[in-house]
């Protein structure tokens, strides 16, 4: 199962982020890291899932790469796990530089965490918890993607992951509800609006790259009569690399900033934009960290908010999306909190031509750019538009134009899959195709 | 607040100012922000197009702006708002802008009196603070986590102190950050740093650190403790002995170290928001014993009560009583020395306590209505918007500051009318 001499000569990419790290280990830090994780940090369930995994392989049809590399084992989950897990606690101090090498890379740029292949276990073993485990060892060592380590780096200083700088983020705001206002006067971006019954929080990368998000957003909320605020201060990005590169100091510390921020501003909940990542790192990793057994706020998926919208009679439907569409589930939002038949309900109520991709909801193929594998960088592309030509095929048949994937990272992971296998497939947010069909009775005309 | 004592304290209730009226034509108005005092309502109204004015007691100030936001008080009862022209930024007091404008201003703060009003400031893309609306001689490549000394005197932010280039992993985990204080960073550069922290005097400050990806520490004055830990929280000076005390996680557990030695025992699942009394005897923080439940611990002892969540330590000058607020599903309550109050509400804003630490208020939220609530027992008018209950220098009143049926009022109740 280990990888094949033909991918071992393709590796030519000298990663500075794992590199600098493997020369600065020795046997004794390996093995010292290696007890700190295995004996100190985890327990029970490591333990378990090491000792019942029979070696079965059926774990192997739940994952893309191992679909889309024509049924390779060292893509399967269990040969991710042999190639990393099994091989530390085997070999401890003595692995040597070049075997961890690829266990940092094929714990960070082959798995997509997604958890898939848990549902195919016959024992129950989460390999992503496996994995993930995996990722923390090697942060611990120093054996981190540069890209994903330089966004974990940005977290810490600015508390978003994108280096955006606390007046940006403002000015963002401002510049969006100056140019929303254009299409409804009345419109507000409220900031630091204290006992609004929502907080609103997005990714970084909408500041940074696709401001049009927070507009529509603005307008959706505005538009439903929402009471409503955004914070200016930091705290108002939900995203969390750190909980991917195996920091979880680090993700403890955005999460309570997020957190904290929500309680300073006394809103009774925390509605979050189409990201999936973030949401698991809000409801189910970070907030557990930190010593919450649920969330200290109320926090909702953007997909579940418009579905209460809808259901509520405050969002309304002025017309139909015409073009044919199919929809994507995100694994942290549909495996992880089963947001599935919530989002058919949107799809159904703004689109006239809807076509199921197969498999579906939680047995859906995963984007493969989840789980940090796209903050991974530009490097590691390759492996992961490889990794997923299963998902090109699976969008190919449902013959759509549009693609709905209601999170970033599946965003970022499709584009760069349909562009590579020519699938002539539009992405788009929930919030584009409601921004677009929904009555908006404070717009003016034109 | 300040100036109570010269404050109207008779008791009673009086009519202050239709909160959606303005003596001028208005497109529409923002939420209004009522003085500490409770005589002045004021309020951002939008005028015409880009055109906005800050309307105070139904009156329009005669200046106008292209946009304004984060209007409030401050503590000594001034009017203050960030305001831009001309995509220049700048801070209005009592609707009088600074002369000096800026790139862009944020995080308005004030000294204690509130006789200095801080912000932060970027100015042709290099960052920093200004006071008064002086800024800071040298600005930096960025400049956050801003924080203003309780006489205002100084300031201090953390700042970056070496310019990177992008994904330059190498350079950062060298250490690019530190804390300047009034604008002079300290000599020595962090992985990170987090937060500066203020002693009473002013004249120290303490930070979060990061020496590495895996070491934590606190920083006072520029030096690091000699004990590093797996994760540290805000630290606080006491008030007395200038000791530093800053939750630490070690083990897998929090505890507290004052200067690097750990005084109370990694033993908590979560521990942070310690507070001193005056004498610096009491040191309080929000602690979770176990797993999951949440609860106060007074010199390392938890109470008995403990809650899914904990927020908002407060504690009377003299340490002998201390509150915070606990929730549990979706209901808020007060717990003030290990009793809950019977109320419970959808919301619970910050504890005030009496200047002689013998009662405790707080501004509550239920089915959309708002509540004064003291030590437990409810005023008898709710509101549809209030705001934070505020005592008399004797402790024996409480103003009350609320709007009704579109009205605002300010009331004056004694404790004994709860």
């Amino acid at each position: 199962m280990e990888a094949t001499a033909e991918k071992a000569e393709e590796k030519k990419y000298v990663d500075a982020g794992i590199q600098k790290g493997l020369d600065a280990l020795t046997p004794e830090k390996v093995e010292k890291a290696i007890n700190r994780v295995f004996r100190a940090e985890t327990g029970a369930r490591l333990k378990a899932y090491e000792e019942i995994c029979v070696r079965c392989g059926l774990c192997a049809d739940g994952c893309h790469y191992y679909l889309s590399h024509e049924g390779d084992p060292a893509y399967a989950p269990v040969g991710k796990v042999k190639q990393t897990l099994w091989k530390l606690l085997k070999k401890r101090g003595r692995i040597t530089p070049e075997e961890l090498e690829r266990v940092a890379l094929v714990a960070y740029t082959e798995c997509n965490l997604c958890r898939r292949c848990a549902m195919y276990c016959p024992l129950g073993i989460d390999t992503a918890y496996i994995i993930t485990v995996v990722r923390r060892l090697c942060h611990l060592l120093g054996i981190t993607p540069r890209y994903i380590q330089d966004t974990a780096h940005s977290h810490s200083v600015t508390m978003n992951q994108m280096w955006v700088k606390e007046d940006e983020w403002i000015d963002s705001l401002l510049w969006q509800e100056e140019e929303a206002r254009e299409e409804i006067p009345t419109l507000r971006i409220p900031l630091d609006k204290e006992g609004a019954d929502i907080m609103y929080s997005v990714i970084a990368p909408e500041p940074k790259f696709q401001p049009q998000l927070i507009y529509y957003a603005a307008v959706i909320l505005n538009e439903c009569g929402m009471d409503w605020t955004m914070p200016s201060m930091p705290g108002w990005d939900n995203s969390d690399m750190a909980m991917f590169t195996g920091d979880v100091e680090l993700m403890g510390r955005l999460k309570r900033s997020h957190f904290e921020r929500a309680q300073k501003l006394r809103v009774k909940r925390v509605v979050m934009g189409e990201c999936g990542h973030a949401f698991r790192a809000v409801y189910d990793v970070g907030n557990r960290w930190l010593g919450w057994r649920d969330f200290p706020v109320e926090v909702v998926h953007a997909i579940d908010f418009y579905w209460q919208m809808l259901q509520e009679g405050r969002l309304k439907v002025k017309k139909k999306f015409e073009r044919p569409v199919t929809l994507h589930d995100p694994c942290n939002i549909v495996r992880g909190r089963g947001l599935h038949e919530k989002a058919r309900d949107l799809v159904r109520a703004f689109c006239s031509n809807f076509t199921e991709m197969h498999p579906n909801r939680e047995h859906n193929y995963c984007c493969c750019a989840g789980g940090g594998v796209i903050n991974c960088g530009p490097p590691y592309k390759k492996v992961r538009v490889e990794g997923n030509s299963i998902k090109a095929d699976q969008l190919k048949a449902t013959g759509a134009e549009v693609v709905i994937a209601p999170c970033h990272n599946c965003h970022s992971g499709l584009k760069d899959i349909i562009e590579a296998y020519d699938v002539g497939m539009e992405l788009s947010f929930f919030s584009e195709i409601i921004y677009e069909c929904m009555e908006k009775p404070n717009a003016v005309e034109g | 607040m300040i100036g109570q004592s010269s404050w109207d304290w008779q008791p009673g209730k009086r009519r202050i100012q239709e909160a959606a009226a303005c003596s001028s034509d208005v497109v529409w108005m923002e939420e209004p922000v009522a003085s500490p005092d409770g005589e002045r309502l004021a309020v951002v109204v939008n005028l015409e197009d880009a055109v906005f004015g800050l309307c105070v007691n139904g009156e329009l100030l005669e200046e106008t702006f292209e946009k304004i936001w984060g209007l409030g008080f401050s503590p000594d009862g001034r009017m203050t708002a960030i305001v831009s022209r001309e995509m220049e930024w700048t801070v209005a007091v009592e609707g009088v802008p600074w002369e000096t404008t800026f790139g862009f201003v944020w995080n308005l703060s004030f000294s204690r009196s509130g006789d200095r009003i801080g912000a932060a400031v970027q100015q042709e893309m290099s960052y920093g603070v200004a006071v008064d609306g002086v800024p800071w001689p040298e600005l930096f490549d960025n400049a956050s986590n801003f924080a203003l000394s309780a006489d205002g005197l100084h300031s201090a932010a953390v700042v970056q102190t070496v310019s990177m280039g992008a994904a330059d992993i190498e350079a950062f985990q060298k250490g690019c950050y530190s804390i300047a204080v009034d604008a002079k960073a300290w000599d020595r550069s962090f992985v990170n740093v987090w937060s500066p922290v203020f002693d009473p005097e002013g004249s120290r400050v303490a930070a979060q650190s990061r020496q590495s990806l895996y070491d934590y520490t606190v920083v006072v004055d520029g030096t690091p403790w000699d004990q590093t830990f797996a994760s540290v929280w805000e630290p606080a000076f006491h008030p007395k002995s200038g000791a530093v005390v800053a939750p630490v996680r070690s083990g897998g557990k929090w505890g507290m170290a004052e200067n690097g030695t750990l005084v109370w025992p990694a033993r908590y699942s979560q521990l942070w928001h310690q507070a001193f009394d005056e004498s610096g005897a009491t040191l309080a923080a929000i602690a979770a014993p176990s797993y999951g439940r949440f609860t106060v611990a007074v010199n390392d002892r938890p109470w008995e009560n403990s809650f899914s969540v904990m927020t908002d330590l407060a504690m009377s000058p003299d340490g002998r009583h201390i509150g915070a607020l606990g929730k549990e599903e979706d209901d808020w309550t007060v717990i003030v020395d290990d009793r809950p109050w019977p109320g419970r509400y959808d919301m619970i804003y910050p504890i005030s306590v009496s200047p002689d630490g013998g009662h405790a208020a707080v501004r509550a939220e239920r089915n959309g209505r708002f509540l004064i609530v003291l030590d437990g027992k409810e005023y008898g008018e709710t509101f549809e918007r209030a705001w934070d209950p505020i005592f008399n220098p004797e402790g024996d009143k409480v103003l009350i500051r609320g709007i009704q049926e579109g009205t605002c009022f300010r009331i004056v109740a004694g404790v004994e009318d709860f």
